[in-house]
């Protein structure tokens, strides 16, 4: 056990993971509050493979040894619906059968109870990422740069401990990539968020301004 | 110090209560399939060697064989049984790989495959009538030709239905098991890679015929073949449509051995018992005949790509390979069409091209029992195919979350209800029952129906389910749903279609069910299909014309709700329309 297992933050202690034998991560490190650590690393080098670890979705095939906490908790033996670890792809993945607001109504947490105060709570969200009135609509309506803000608030309305970045602008233009990553960066460094970013595109680590890891063989 | 992370399958059980269940669905779902069938074989075979003297009266031993084999339309009835199904499984798969090999990626396929969906569902007595009523000397072809073409004023005395050689028979499950085949394959062609497979052997220098033939076809038969086992096993034994298309004297051995399996004298179930296990090894030693001529063609197969030869031009056959489509599909809508024309026939003498009046009385007349015969075939479909749904999802769910995976053996344990034939496992099972003195029941007669439309429901649903973007779920997840609220709440609502459309697939499939519904039935338990097939026999066409299309009507009307609901559902979602 490392002294960083008791900070504040997501730390990553001896965490190895390997498949059929080979080692494809092997990670230490910690992320404290507010600052955004890059992984970069070729495709193929097991960047997904370690955010699934931290999400908790590895799949039964691979082997893992080592801890990862979570501001001083063990997340090993956690569901990832107990972990409060949010996570932001490529796709904006909103769900499709639902609209806008009950999009966010559904990271919205339960501590705020009562159809009105929710309603309200996903309105005042709306409209502090530039959507107001937009709560009825259908999320295929939204441009593109509108559902990342939409899924950037409906991970943020879970009120996350961390939160997991897998590539979120590589789908987006480079106009648009710099104002998505000025937004998520701020909002994750207002909230006070340990962000994982994992990326192959240089520019995002050097927004980040964070430590940079490289992992897999370059 | 490091320790090992629990797999996140023990950690579902542990924080989901409601969950654990989950775990036993796919064992239970098994049982219910396979159960039935070997329960069934077993039954069947302990009075073909008269091993339960109490029921039949007949002492152990060969009695009922050697009865069976004494029955002077033995060897005639196993040859219609061969060669009809054979040759009807052989030509649908040879009209399939036409069509697909002509046309596969051109707009005409899509048309090809648009028209054909929605002849699965029609019952397949239905489409044997509808046949029967298009080509009988008296039918509506002969009408139309009549007499200013053919000369006839009276109907020939010609034997087309019911024909020996059984090319009735043949016609009837060709039409009905192409457009099986035909999906089967377009579901296939997806995973081929076709497209660029077709590119490439194209870029090479092969004709389209060849090129097909030689890239995308091994490939594609793979993944059909067990549905053209199926087909096999299905059309050497059907009873249905054997009883209305089918050589009467004698008729095919399966449904002689429902004629003895009805019989008030139960010393003839040892007889029938016989047949079946006689019926179970000629589809074994089919299949391996089959299994044979797979080999050799693949054989050949190899040796053509080897030598390279870029194949013979075909181009001037394409457009004869839609006449395939349009005469195959065709038999059926315009035997709907002629059904529908009888149903409301007044007068409809020899040789008028259509009915002299119209006039609702055929259907009056039938009213009243004709709605508590649908209101029980909706009751057992409807029990039927959500039982089946259930079990499926749970089944799929339980896969995903559990890491199972499904391996080809599993996948045949899938088709085994559809390869093993009905009435090699229903007698037994309508035997275990007596023994057991359990009246018929409807739940019975459900649970049968189960074991049908599981497979199917399976097959329609898995591929939609297993295609979902996990990632919703990971992101459910991030945002604090367990794995029941991610099922409910994104996943399924998201697969709202297709759980329609499989729905509506087990419903007709349940609905189209004879034999079990016949045997477990016991006679007490009817619905449309045993009522129309029980008609085949009077001739009385405007009474058949009703009830075989009040049992298509049945069986359509859920695809119509299935296709049409999600759309009134998300009709302010774009992300779910993908038409």
């Amino acid at each position: 056990m490392t002294e960083t297992s008791g900070a504040k933050g997501l730390a990553f202690d001896g965490v190895t993971i390997g498949l059929r034998g080979e080692v494809i991560i092997d990670l230490s490190t910690h992320v404290p509050p507010g600052e955004i650590v890059s992984v970069m690393g070729p495709s193929g080098s097991g960047k997904s493979t370690l955010l699934a670890a931290a999400m908790g979705t590895l799949a039964p095939a691979f082997d893992f040894e080592g801890r990862i906490w979570l501001d001083g908790e063990d997340l090993s033996g956690l569901p990832p619906e107990r972990r409060r670890v949010g996570i932001l792809f490529q796709d904006d993945l909103l769900f499709p059968h639902l609209s806008i607001g009950a999009n966010l109504a559904f990271g919205l947490g339960r501590r705020i109870t009562g159809r009105a105060a929710r309603r309200q709570a996903v309105e005042a969200a709306l409209s502090e990422i530039g959507l107001a009135g937009f709560a009825d609509r259908d999320p295929a309506t939204l441009s593109g740069g509108q559902k990342t803000r939409v899924a950037l608030m409906r991970t943020l309305l879970a009120e996350p401990r961390a939160l997991l970045l897998d590539e979120p602008f590589s789908s987006l233009d480079a106009d648009l990539r710099s104002q998505m990553r000025a937004l998520v960066f701020g909002r994750v460094r207002q909230a006070g968020l340990p962000v994982l970013l994992v990326t192959h595109d240089a520019e995002d680590a050097a927004a980040a301004e964070g430590p940079i890891l490289r992992i897999g063989k370059t | 110090m490091a320790t090992s992370l629990p797999r996140d399958a023990a950690l579902a059980g542990k924080t989901d209560p409601g969950a654990r269940g989950l775990r036993f669905v796919p064992l239970l779902t098994l049982l219910v399939l396979i159960g039935p069938v070997v329960a069934g074989v077993f039954g069947t075979i302990a009075p073909a060697f008269g091993l339960f003297p109490a029921l039949t009266g007949a002492a152990p031993g060969m009695g009922g064989f050697d009865a069976l084999f004494a029955w002077p339309g033995f060897s005639r009835a196993v040859w219609t049984s061969v060669t009809t199904g054979l040759v009807s499984a052989a030509l649908s798969l040879a009209i399939v790989i036409a069509i697909t090999a002509a046309w596969q990626g051109s707009p005409a396929f899509r048309a090809v495959e648009r028209f054909l969906s929605p002849l699965l569902a029609v019952p397949h007595a239905a489409a044997a009538f509808g046949l029967a009523f298009l080509i009988a000397p008296s039918g509506w072809i002969m009408r139309i030709f009549s007499p200013w073409a053919t000369g006839f004023e009276q109907p020939p005395d010609w034997l087309v239905i019911n024909d020996p050689g059984g090319l009735a028979l043949i016609a009837g499950l060709v039409a009905k098991e192409t457009p099986f085949l035909m999906l089967m394959t377009i579901a296939a062609l997806s995973q081929a890679d076709a497209a660029r497979s077709m590119v490439v052997a194209r870029g090479l220098g092969y004709w389209r015929g060849s090129a097909w033939l030689l890239v995308v076809f091994p490939r594609v038969y793979r993944q059909i073949r067990l549905p053209v086992y199926v087909v096999i096993a299905y059309a050497m034994t059907v009873v249905d449509t054997a009883t209305i298309l089918g050589p009467t004297t004698p008729p095919t051995l399966s449904v002689q051995l429902v004629r003895w399996m009805n019989d008030p004298d139960l010393s003839l179930r040892t007889v029938a018992a016989a047949a079946a296990l006689i019926q179970l090894w000629l589809v074994l030693a089919a299949l391996a005949l089959w299994r044979m001529g797979e080999m050799a063609a693949a054989r050949l197969g190899c040796r053509w790509a080897e030598a390279g030869w870029r194949g013979p031009r075909l181009g001037f056959l394409r457009p004869g390979t839609i006449l395939l489509a349009f005469v195959s599909s065709g038999a059926i809508f315009l035997g709907l069409l002629v059904l529908a024309l009888w149903s409301v026939a007044g007068l409809w003498s020899f040789p008028d091209a259509f009915p002299g009046g119209v006039s609702i009385r055929s259907w009056a007349r039938h009213g009243p029992e004709l709605l508590s015969t649908v209101i029980d075939t909706v009751a057992i479909a409807g029990a039927a195919s959500v039982i089946a749904i259930i079990l499926v999802i749970g089944c799929l769910e339980a896969e995903q979350r559990y890491g199972l995976t499904v391996t080809s053996r599993g996948l045949w344990l899938l088709y085994l209800p559809l390869l093993v034939p009905q009435i090699a496992f229903l007698p037994g099972l309508q035997t275990a029952m007596l023994l057991a003195r359990t009246p018929p029941h409807i739940a019975a007669v459900i649970g049968v129906h189960v074991v049908f439309v599981v497979p199917y429901v399976f097959l329609s649903f898995g591929d939609a389910f297993r295609a979902w973007d996990r990632r919703y779920g990971v992101a459910a997840s991030a945002l604090g749903a367990g794995p029941d609220a991610a099922l409910w709440r994104v996943r399924l609502p998201m697969l709202l279609a297709p759980a329609l459309t499989a729905l509506a697939v087990g419903f007709a499939v349940s609905v189209g069910q004879f034999l079990p519904t016949l045997l477990v039935g016991g006679g007490r338990i009817t619905t449309l299909t045993t009522e129309a097939v029980a008609l085949a026999s009077g001739g009385d066409r405007r009474t058949i014309a009703v009830y075989a299309l009040a049992q298509t009507a049945t069986a359509l009307l859920p695809f119509a709700l299935a296709l049409g609901l999600p759309r009134l559902l998300w009709a302010n979602r774009r992300g779910l329309r993908h038409d």
